[in-house]
């Protein structure tokens, strides 16, 4: 066999062994989120759930609130869900694997390009971010009975968006997971995910702000913003919102330049 | 086919804090920190300047102390740490040919030569790696983390089973195969790490200070594996700083300190070469230099170093000379407070290459 053909076969047989590996690395990771599904969906979805229960049932059967307000709710707090698992299921498990114990060695060490790593990561992200969309809707939707004025006309819009905010969540992460340290858990949810929710139009529309003009512009930084607007303009139109074509733009830049940010902070992370 | 090692001039300078295992002694002796005025990085020198061989099939120490650089080497040769400058390859003896992995599929071993960062991936398949600490996947059972781990080669299912049931077996955590790994002790985290690191049948084999912390029967178990291994053929990089086990399992050793290789050669080479072999320790309550003088003339001593601690006296025998040294002692009215004999070592030479033991 010459060298050409030589280095042909080889070529080939790396990119054959390439794809077993990242499937390898996805069934791994599939396998663990498995294992954890109880902790994840107590973690990130019984917060929203509690919420859906007091604002949607509390507040709406004593009077204190509109009951229109019950449609609004569902689609932010499918927006709250993805995002908090798509970030947690990446960034914790990756703070802990960096950090002393070094867990995530043995897959730095498979024979894959490890930018391919870092792609994996988010892939099971993006999914367990859309797992949880779709399981925080039923309970909610049972939560908060009918008349929520659903649609089901912009399916294709609300998928594309859907995916979005699952490569935003998958994306953030990453970055997030690659850039603190374990002592810095704490502070960060409390400084950074806690006003990202709060101000992330997922309990009101952002036609809500329009009486604090500032901050109406300011928390045009959240990408949780154009998350709720995006899936409550596609799935609950009747409520103001945004055009979903001015999300699906805005969260494609956001997620381009998280998943690129996501990428650097994982190679510089895993490579002294 | 045999897979051996070369580096040329690697130099490795940090400007970040190191990795925690190639921290070593916390920044000690091996580091020198340079903050500049302006911009506040890190230069930490870890390696300055290493080059080695290691042949194909050969079992290659590297011994030091802790900060010495060793891990910094095994990082760079294991994709984990990116050189600052130099060159580090697998060399591949046998090139062209086809050659089954351990996944029973054929791959061309390729031109000789595979250069590690240049074509990581390559490098990566025909490596297998035990870090100085055990860095199980926690979320895992032991036999998942076998099967996993052959699942990222590539290698088909059924043999995976196979491979992984027979590893259980030789490094007898079978009864603790289905728990997760958390639990385990230091002794069946390491067995499994050197397991997992089998499970690919890798070509190069590196264990960073693998016997660290492992009961002395584990230890053996260790290196009666690491002498099964290098029997088949592969080529081993073992890291120590414990003498015993680089004299009893390493074909040649480098003796690294400072990020620098300060000598080369097989353990009985290596012993050789300390003037005399013995090395006595001495303290005396003075050392005036006609004492130095009056050893240097005694029968056997080849040679004389006044130390911080007292001082060594290199020579071919140990307690036979210590009734001379007494004398000479008495006669430069000096007492002779303290003696250490140690016999012929790696240790010895350690101490005479840079005047430091290694434990220090």
């Amino acid at each position: 066999m010459n060298i050409t053909a030589a280095s042909q076969l080889t070529t080939q047989l790396n990119q054959h062994v390439a794809w077993k590996t990242f499937s390898a690395l996805f069934a791994r990771d599939v396998r663990v989120a498995r294992r954890n599904i109880v902790t994840t969906i107590l973690q990130t979805m019984l917060q929203p759930l509690l919420f859906v229960f007091v604002f949607g049932q509390v507040m709406t059967r004593s009077g204190m609130m509109n009951a229109s307000y019950k449609g609004m709710l569902l689609p932010g707090i499918m927006a709250i869900s993805m995002t908090m698992t798509g970030v947690m299921a990446v960034a914790m498990p990756l703070i802990a694997e960096f950090q002393f114990t070094k867990e995530i060695e043995d897959r730095l060490l498979a024979p894959i390009r490890i930018e391919w790593i870092a792609v994996e990561k988010m892939l099971a992200g993006i999914l367990q971010a859309l797992v949880s969309g779709a399981i925080v809707a039923i309970p909610a939707r049972l939560l908060l009975g009918s008349d929520l004025h659903l649609s089901t006309e912009h399916l294709g819009l609300f998928f594309t968006i859907a995916f979005l905010v699952a490569l935003f969540s998958a994306a953030g992460g990453l970055t997030l997971g690659c850039s603190v340290g374990q002592t810095q858990i704490g502070l960060v949810f409390s400084l950074v995910l806690a006003p990202m929710v709060m101000f992330g139009c997922a309990y009101y529309p952002w036609k809500a702000l329009e009486s604090f003009p500032i901050l109406q512009k300011v928390v045009l930084l959240n990408p949780l913003v154009y998350a709720s607007e995006g899936l409550r303009g596609t799935l609950a139109p009747v409520y103001p919102h945004m055009p979903p074509m001015v999300v699906i733009v805005v969260l494609g830049a956001i997620d381009t330049v998280l998943v690129v940010a996501a990428l650097a902070r994982f190679r510089s992370k895993a490579v002294s | 086919m045999g897979v051996g090692i070369r580096t040329r001039d690697l130099r490795k300078v940090y400007t970040t804090a190191p990795p925690i295992a190639a921290r070593g002694a916390a920044f000690g002796a091996g580091f020198s920190f340079k903050k500049k005025k302006d911009a506040k990085t890190l230069n930490v020198v870890a390696l300055d300047g290493v080059s080695l061989e290691v042949a194909p099939g050969e079992v290659f120490g590297l011994l030091g102390p802790n900060g010495a650089g060793k891990s910094t080497t095994v990082g760079i040769l294991t994709t984990r740490v990116r050189p600052t400058s130099g060159e580090a390859v697998l060399v591949a003896n046998g090139a062209g040919e086809l050659v089954a992995n351990g996944a029973g599929e054929l791959v061309a071993n390729g031109a000789g030569e595979i250069d590690i960062w240049q074509d990581q991936v390559r490098a990566k398949q025909l490596i297998g790696v035990v870090q100085q600490r055990p860095n199980l996947d926690f979320a895992l059972t032991a036999r998942e983390i076998l099967l996993f781990h052959g699942a990222y080669f590539g290698i088909p299912s059924a043999d995976r089973q196979r491979r992984a049931n027979e590893l259980l077996e030789q490094f007898q955590l079978t009864s603790r195969a289905d728990d997760l790994t958390r639990g385990f002790s230091g002794g069946m985290m390491q067995r499994l790490s050197v397991a997992r690191a089998l499970m690919h049948d890798p070509q190069v084999l590196f264990l960073d200070e693998p016997s660290t912390g492992l009961d002395p029967q584990t230890r053996l178990m260790l290196w009666s594996i690491v002498r099964e291994c290098n029997a088949k053929g592969k080529t081993i990089l073992i890291t120590t700083h414990n003498m015993e086990e680089a004299d009893e399992l390493c074909d040649r050793v480098a003796i690294v300190d400072h990020g620098k290789v300060i000598a080369l050669g097989t353990p009985a080479e290596l012993k050789a070469s300390i003037p005399g072999g013995y090395v006595l320790q001495l303290r005396f309550s003075a050392t005036p230099a006609e004492l130095i003088e009056r050893l240097k003339q005694l029968p056997g001593v080849t040679e004389v170093r006044a130390t911080a601690a007292g001082t060594d006296v290199y020579a071919d025998r140990g307690g036979g000379l210590i009734g001379d040294i007494v004398g000479a002692a008495t006669a430069c009215s000096a007492d002779l407070h303290d003696v250490h004999i140690s016999e012929p070592s790696l240790e010895n030479l350690f101490l005479h290459h840079t005047g430091r033991s290694l434990r220090q």
